[in-house]
């Protein structure tokens, strides 16, 4: 399991509920090294902000993964970590390797549009 | 939140952390505003054996400790923050971040840092994380059996090409100059490697690819002769640079853009003193950035210290 403070996805049948749960939904699948640590940094910080989107990771050798790694959008990556965007279930954008919290702000502001602020 | 504080500390590596541990514990109202993750570049390295006293971990885990550690002090640690204006002239300086909170001090140290040089050649953008990388343990087994380049010649690109040997079916070195900056030791492992040849005097100029990197057209610097190269990925450790962007025009920057100090750590700016791999230094080691974090922040400790005390004695005088 992935030793972030973000919330985990660990089976199929999580990883289906979050996006039938949530309109708006990201999910960083990678491991503990170098690249994907800062994403998962960028998306704690975010997390007390957008109260629109549910921010999950997902260890990048379990076998849930191939929910990722399968994806179309995925199929040339070749840099962790796969960072996911869905709507209503859909993916909107899908990103390989370190992403800063510009990059990231940047897609979360144009694809999942208004940024609702998380209460106090 | 108050928003004045003793020391504010401008980055969030081994530097800023551990004058943040300082400071904090010698009763400094201490901010540590940092752009990135805790940790710096340290969390890019995936194990650290020579840091005394610890035999092996991972920069996650030492950053998380040095960060907690500070913490515990009653350091105030912001990370990911935008810093959208720096004043480091007159005696008290000011950091605003995202645009609209502003914090206070009397003394700052710049902690910023580096990071990885881009070659800075058309396509570079386009294919990270689709077929160039800087980070062999992170997506070396992308490319299991695949033919790939490392570019460039210090100590980091020949042992990552030595280590990504164990997925790639070749590894070609792509280096500028006629000669390595790495040690001996390391060009000799990786000359003696079956699965590794390279081209000296030669500069990649150009990435080219559909979805994913298929490509390069690489540059010889002798002959202008350019070549193209069919390739699956290319693996980038052309060193750092400093972030100092920022303090150009607030206080001295050497012709490397480095911070230059004297051995308190003092910038040519009255308050503001400097640590880490952002200064004019020739040995970039997690411990050298920790060794400077205390100087640093010892430095700033008397200088806050010594305003206290003029600030107590005029008081007492009126």
């Amino acid at each position: 399991m992935l030793n972030t403070n973000l919330k985990h996805i660990t089976s199929e049948e999580e990883f289906k509920k979050v996006l039938n749960e949530n309109e708006n939904v990201m999910v960083c699948c990678g491991r503990m090294g170098p690249m994907c640590v800062p994403v998962y940094g960028v998306m704690e910080e975010l997390e007390g902000e957008y109260k629109n989107v549910a921010f999950r990771d997902m260890e990048f050798d379990a076998p849930v993964a191939h929910a990722i790694r399968s994806l179309p959008e995925c199929r040339n990556f070749a840099g962790l970590p796969f960072t996911v965007y869905f709507k209503n279930g859909n993916v909107v954008k899908a990103t390989s390797s370190i992403q800063s919290m510009e990059q990231v702000t940047e897609i979360l502001e144009g694809e999942f549009l208004q940024k609702v602020a998380a209460q106090k | 939140m108050e928003n004045n504080f003793d020391v504010i500390v401008i980055g969030g590596g081994p530097a800023g952390l551990t004058a943040g541990i300082y400071l904090s514990r010698a009763k400094m109202k201490t901010l540590i505003l940092n752009e990135g993750t805790a940790g710096g570049q340290m969390i890019l390295t995936h194990e650290i054996a020579n840091y005394p006293g610890v035999e092996s971990t991972s920069g996650y885990k030492l950053a998380n400790i040095m960060k907690n550690q500070a913490k515990n002090f009653g350091c105030v640690v912001k990370s990911n923050v935008r810093i959208t204006n720096l004043e480091l002239g007159g005696e008290i300086k000011s950091a605003e971040i995202n645009g609209k909170d502003t914090f206070t001090a009397p003394a700052v140290i710049l902690a910023t840092g580096g990071r990885s040089r881009p070659l800075n050649v058309p396509g570079e953008d386009k294919f990270k994380g689709r077929g160039i990388s800087y980070c062999a343990t992170c997506d070396g087994d992308f490319f299991q059996d695949k033919k790939i380049i490392v570019v460039g010649g210090g100590n980091s690109a020949l042992e990552e090409a030595v280590s990504l040997t164990k997925y790639a079916s070749s590894v070609t070195v792509v280096h500028q100059f006629d000669n390595f900056q790495a040690f001996p030791h390391a060009v000799d492992i990786a000359a003696g490697n079956p699965k590794i040849n390279f081209i000296m005097e030669s500069k990649i100029i150009e990435f080219i690819g559909d979805e994913r990197l298929e490509r390069v057209l690489i540059q010889n610097q002798k002959t202008k002769e350019i070549t193209q190269m069919e390739i699956d990925g290319v693996f980038i450790f052309i060193g750092y640079i400093p972030n100092t962007e920022p303090f150009a025009g607030k206080l001295e920057l050497n012709k490397w853009n480095e911070i230059v100090t004297n051995e308190s750590l003092e910038t040519s700016v009255s308050g503001v003193f400097a640590a880490g791999d952002s200064i004019q230094k020739k040995y970039r080691q997690i411990t050298t950035a920790v060794a400077d974090g205390t100087v640093a922040a010892l430095s700033a400790i008397e200088y806050v210290n010594k305003l206290k005390e003029a600030s107590l004695l005029s008081n007492a005088e009126n």
